[in-house]
């Protein structure tokens, strides 16, 4: 294509062989009117960094699948492998444990912009004029973004991926009718296991993202076929608002708050990289899961159904929020767009977020109350601050690593109730310490074998009381605790799982 | 475009800069300079951090390519007396096993040596890696030669090339002797070049 055909003088400048090139290119791909399609759309009352969330989670979305991609270069989804790869990746790997930290991180970033856009749109009522299909479509996108942090959580498969993938997946068995095949289906069978995370990994990385790509396009189409809403006031006036475009203004304020974001997540991966725990033991069946904050308030919430009403904490209200959010563009036809004026719908949301809050303080507090969980909780946190702490070790040959890189000895298949209130607190109230893993001994600690043969819960009772002169020299001291906790802590000692698991053991 | 505005920024060409109405709400500069300042803004900007962004990326990816290999183990082969008897006859194969730790796996390896008679006398420890393309190549005792069965390259008893598509001939290993034992030190060497260059 010579440059005459474009019927320009012929400047001989760096400029115009430059407007050449453009227009050439412009004549076959059509780039300005594209560009100004996608630039020139004019924001009624002009740019506001309220506007800035839907670019933000864009952004972060970017770095979700870059981040996510390059992950995929070393992970394999695989129950004998996953956890393997994943510590392969974050502790052998170059720069793999920032990689692994910015994907973890991102996702609670996107949470926490899904819940400002959505509170901005809410506020400013955006939603109305002709906007129920693109409130329908951002909704969606809210359960995709959750259902990937969801998915994503099992991939590591460790201890607390594991576990708090266990329970998530338990409370679909809630819904009505179709709960048990809802259950069996998302697990691939009854347990968790392999089949469950080869689901999760094709949910996370093809059909979930397939989804929100073509969501996100709908989303954005469905944004420009309404227009921007403007400000917050009453249609005939936001008709009179100088308009201003989306390019320069607007796009600078997005553009800074996405590379913000992006640089404050960089930094927070830098400096407090997420850890991985010791690899998932099915068997530990002591391991207490707690999700990830943004699940907390549901996690919370749940506590406070009991037996056949769990299915209204589970199922029934959650599904009621969910609908009513769904719902909103058609519940509320009014035109009024002023928060203030709206005082119902804005009070509503208010206490959706207080009444979430709420829950998740509740739920730390609760946890921070009771000494045998802090203690648990410690525990486990103390176990992955040690695995992170172990070099790499490769898995020889096709077999697993001998105890899959997991320092705790594996739990009774069944302690009572009781019992197994009476294991917390022998860790909580340091039994452990000089008694090693349910008085496992070893290492020069004390173990306590066949107790169950020796004495009986008077005895023992009596002893922890007052121990013997000789227990006392070697550093025992007696134990005062509330008279249900002693016995628990007798019942745990004398039970002949604890008993089995110690004798056992080498 | 838009429901409630007319169609003209979807037929403005971008170049021409935001309708004139627009104007008072710019700043002082006038509203193309003002366009293409923010252009080159953000465009910059993004290739700066798009560019910090790259590096850990590339490190992640390149890993295993700049990640050196492990150090090379010494295999004992038995008598060198025993050896040199047999290798009069025919070359002698032997297999050395070690471990190699491919990625988050280690896996036992094994490769082909061959103990043969040296040029000059004595004993000759051969990589039975093809240096052309890394089939292994077998002694064909009717022949007398070494025979590479991918590509038909051909090897004399002491390893020297005598015809075929391989760049040189086979590659001998570090040997010694300790013990009253012959030691062979496995390398790999780089292929299809004339001049042999251990590379792990």
């Amino acid at each position: 294509m010579s440059a005459a055909a474009e019927g320009r003088p012929a400047g001989g400048g760096e400029a115009t062989l430059r407007a050449r090139l453009a227009g050439w290119l412009d004549q076959r791909v059509g780039w300005r009117q594209l560009m100004s399609v996608a630039l020139d759309e004019p924001i009624p009352g002009g740019a506001r960094w309220a506007y800035v969330f839907g670019s933000g989670l864009l952004f972060v979305f970017i770095n979700q699948i870059v981040t996510g991609v390059f992950l995929a270069l070393y992970y394999v989804p695989s129950a004998d492998h996953a956890h393997s790869t994943v510590s392969f990746i974050q502790k052998q790997v170059t720069m793999g444990g920032f990689l692994r930290s910015l994907h973890a991180y991102g996702s609670s970033v996107m949470v926490l912009l899904l819940m400002l856009h959505l509170a901005q749109t809410y506020v400013y009522g955006a939603y109305k004029g002709r906007r129920e299909l693109l409130w329908l479509m951002g909704c969606f996108l809210l359960l995709l973004m959750l259902g990937m942090a969801f998915t994503g959580y099992l991939l590591p498969w460790d201890q607390k991926a594991y576990f708090a993938t266990a329970v998530g997946t338990n409370m679909a068995s809630e819904v009505p009718w179709i709960g048990g095949f809802l259950k069996l289906l998302l697990r691939g069978g009854n347990e968790m296991g392999t089949l469950t995370l080869s689901r999760f990994f094709t949910l996370h990385v093809f059909l979930i993202p397939a989804v929100i790509f073509a969501a996100v396009a709908s989303h954005l189409f469905l944004f420009r076929k309404a227009g921007a809403a403007g400000p917050p006031r009453p249609a005939a006036e936001v008709r009179q608002l100088p308009a201003e475009t989306f390019f320069p203004a607007q796009v600078w304020k997005d553009f800074v708050f996405g590379i913000g974001l992006i640089v404050m997540l960089g930094a927070l991966a830098w400096r407090r990289p997420v850890s991985l725990g010791p690899m998932a033991n099915p068997a530990d069946a002591t391991y207490l899961p707690r999700p990830e904050w943004y699940y907390l308030p549901v996690f919370q919430f749940i506590k406070y159904f009991h037996g056949a009403a769990s299915v209204l904490g589970i199922v029934v209200i959650p599904g009621v929020v969910v609908l009513a959010l769904f719902a909103l563009p058609f519940l509320d036809r009014s035109p009024e767009r002023r928060p203030l004026r709206r005082p119902v719908a804005v009070g509503s949301l208010l206490l959706v977020f207080a009444a979430l809050a709420l829950l998740g303080v509740q739920s730390e507090v609760q946890d921070r109350r009771d000494p045998a969980v802090r203690a648990k909780l410690a525990a486990q946190e103390e176990a992955e601050r040690t695995y992170m702490r172990e070099p790499f070790t490769p898995e020889e040959n096709l077999g697993p690593a001998a105890g899959g890189g997991g320092a705790a000895a594996t739990a009774p298949a069944a302690l009572s109730p009781e019992a197994a209130k009476g294991a917390l607190l022998f860790e909580s109230e340091g039994c452990s310490g000089c008694h090693g893993a349910q008085g496992h001994g070893g290492g020069g600690l004390f173990a306590l074998a066949n107790l169950g043969k020796r004495f009986s819960p008077a005895q023992l009772l009596a002893l922890l009381h007052a121990p013997r002169p000789d227990m006392q020299q070697g550093g025992m001291q007696p134990v005062h605790l509330k008279d249900e906790d002693m016995n628990a802590l007798v019942a745990f000692l004398l039970s002949a799982q604890r008993d089995a698991a110690v004798t056992a053991a080498p | 475009m838009t429901s409630n505005t007319a169609d003209t920024p979807g037929t403005t060409p971008a170049a021409a800069g935001p309708p004139a109405h627009h104007a008072e709400a710019v700043g002082p500069l006038a509203p193309s300079t003002r366009r293409s300042f923010f252009g080159v803004l953000v465009g910059s900007i993004s290739a700066v951090v798009g560019a910090l962004m790259a590096v850990p990326l590339v490190r992640f990816a390149l890993d295993p390519v700049l990640r050196g290999g492990g150090g090379a183990d010494w295999f004992a082969l038995g008598s060198p007396e025993d050896l040199a008897k047999a290798a009069a006859a025919e070359p002698v194969r032997a297999e050395v096993s070690f471990r190699r730790v491919d990625g988050w796996r280690a896996t036992t390896v094994k490769q082909t040596v061959w103990v043969t008679t040296g040029a000059k006398g004595g004993l000759t420890v051969l990589s039975g890696t093809c240096p052309h393309l890394g089939c292994v190549a077998i002694w064909h005792g009717d022949r007398g030669r070494f025979v590479c069965p991918c590509h038909n390259g051909n090897f004399g008893r002491h390893g020297e090339l005598l015809g075929g598509p391989p760049p040189r001939g086979l590659d001998p290993l570090p040997v010694k002797v300790e013990d009253g034992k012959l030691w062979v030190k496995y390398q790999y060497f780089r292929q299809l070049v004339p001049d042999r260059e251990v590379i792990g």
